[in-house]
């Protein structure tokens, strides 16, 4: 597999992240292109949810985030949010209904990471955790973001369905150009999806890996 | 008028009672008998420093002392509301969310029913503008007070799919919508019940009062109809108000849920 994929133009979905600091975080500064995958590993607590909260301006922070060139503060921040997409581990559901947290559904989606259709009338409280963590990827790819921040998207997954996730991102990348920042704790999915690697310590960046 | 006057031997026997509560709290273990006490004791107090004060303002007829004794009611409603928060707001807010929405419910209400309605003459006679508005400001004060705990109670809890719907490109109205709809209704929903069960279930306060001191059964009714309309309006907007500023506190310019405006 080649995440790294072939290029689209060189902006588009372009990230660049100069001097980010927050609360426990930074600074921070790397680039990220569209159709990369970069992974970022570190230890608990080495702030990796912080700085892709801080990305998905969900937390106050310093410094300059742009997306192709434009700061993040230019955008409205729901529009930031629909192109910057976050998935956090413990995905949260407010309805009762499936159904009810998307706004359209793609179909193929939901077959890519090995569901159906039908999983829109399930109730949410029948999903096991790893349904819920795949619905929770198809939900943020209904929004078409440019830029995925993966935050453990397959740690309650089996095998089978950590290769549906890794092959669907891995498509995102290639056919829509999709920038990927994919926090994971397992050195050969580290190996396996990113063309480079960010390590954070106590906040801070401590190297580059290119692999 | 047929007013019976209390004697301080009546009071005493009544005070006997207390004491006798008080008394049986030790053998129980219900560690209870000192707050009684002191609650006692502070109702006495402050119920007859509000008798002299309420006694020199009637003597005394003028805007300026009725709006200072408006004012401090008000100031220590504020206080009580914040005081009723497990998260309240940091700073100034956490005083003033609550002291803002009580003032302009409470006022607006308190002085449409004096010109409009009720009509004295001047319109602030203290006899009738200082006991509304204290029920008026008593009853804001806890639907504003359960309604604003509420929601910073829930967005506390409820974090994870306020900012779930916040990634997912929602509006901070959105994300916190259903929160808000509840806060309102739980600040609400306790004059909705003492509507409902008016009459039926006790008997309330003022038309009780009123009974006692000689009116007319018909016309204490009327009054407690006209305050219990008031009472509903004027905690029910202020509820809408306190509950609006604050979830819109609870979100800072760039949408993101600021908990840490709590404490």
């Amino acid at each position: 597999m080649d995440p790294g994929g072939p290029k689209t133009t060189d902006s588009a979905n372009k990230l660049q992240v100069e001097n980010l600091r927050s609360r426990g975080l930074g600074p921070v500064s790397f680039e990220l292109r569209g159709g990369e995958c970069m992974c970022v590993s570190g230890e608990s607590g080495a702030g990796k949810s912080l700085l892709l909260r801080a990305l998905a301006d969900l937390d106050p922070y310093q410094g300059r985030v742009m997306l192709d060139g434009v700061a993040c503060a230019s955008f409205a921040a729901t529009e930031w949010r629909k192109r910057v997409g976050l998935l956090v581990p413990e995905s949260a559901w407010w309805a009762d209904r499936v159904g009810a947290h998307f706004t359209t559904v793609d179909d193929t989606l939901l077959v890519d990471v090995g569901l159906g259709p039908e999983v829109a009338d399930w109730s949410v409280a029948r999903l096991s955790s790893g349904e819920r963590q795949r619905l929770a990827l198809v939900r943020l790819l209904c929004n078409q973001p440019g830029v995925l921040l993966l935050d453990e998207p397959t740690a309650n997954l089996d095998p089978k369905n950590v290769e549906r996730v890794e092959a669907l991102v891995a498509r995102q990348q290639r056919e829509h150009g999709t920038a990927v920042l994919w926090v994971s704790h397992d050195p050969a999915q580290v190996e396996r999806v990113s063309s480079r690697q960010l390590r954070l310590t106590g906040g801070r960046l401590e190297g580059w890996t290119a692999s | 008028m047929n007013l019976i006057q209390l004697s301080p031997l009546d009071l005493g026997l009544a005070a006997l009672l207390v004491l006798a509560l008080a008394g049986i709290s030790w053998p129980l273990g219900l560690e209870l008998g000192n707050r009684l006490l002191v609650a006692a004791l502070r109702t006495t107090v402050q119920l007859a420093l509000v008798g002299l004060v309420l006694k020199a303002l009637f003597a005394h007829v003028d805007l300026g002392w009725v709006a200072l004794m408006s004012l401090f009611m008000l100031a220590v409603a504020g206080w009580e509301v914040m005081a009723r928060q497990q998260r309240r707001f940091t700073g100034w807010w956490g005083y003033g969310l609550g002291t803002l929405s009580m003032f302009v419910s409470s006022f607006a209400v308190a002085i449409l029913a004096l010109t409009a309605i009720i009509g004295p003459e001047p319109w602030y006679t203290p006899q009738y503008a200082v006991p509304l508005l204290g029920m008026l400001l008593g009853n804001t004060m806890n639907g504003i007070a359960l309604s604003v705990d509420r929601l910073t109670e829930g967005a506390w809890q409820q974090r994870a799919s306020i900012e779930g719907r916040l990634m997912l490109g929602q509006d901070w109205r959105q994300a916190v919508a259903d929160l808000r709809r509840s806060s309102v209704r739980s600040g609400m929903i306790p004059i909705v019940n003492a509507m409902a069960a008016a009459g039926v279930v006790s008997l309330p306060g003022m038309m009780t009062g009123q009974i006692l001191a000689g009116a007319p059964p018909m016309e204490a009714v009327k009054y407690q109809i006209l305050i219990m309309f008031l009472i509903s309006a004027g905690s029910g907007f202020g509820t809408v108000a306190a509950v609006w500023l604050a979830a819109r506190r609870l979100f800072d310019e760039r949408m993101r849920l600021r908990l840490d405006r709590l404490r």
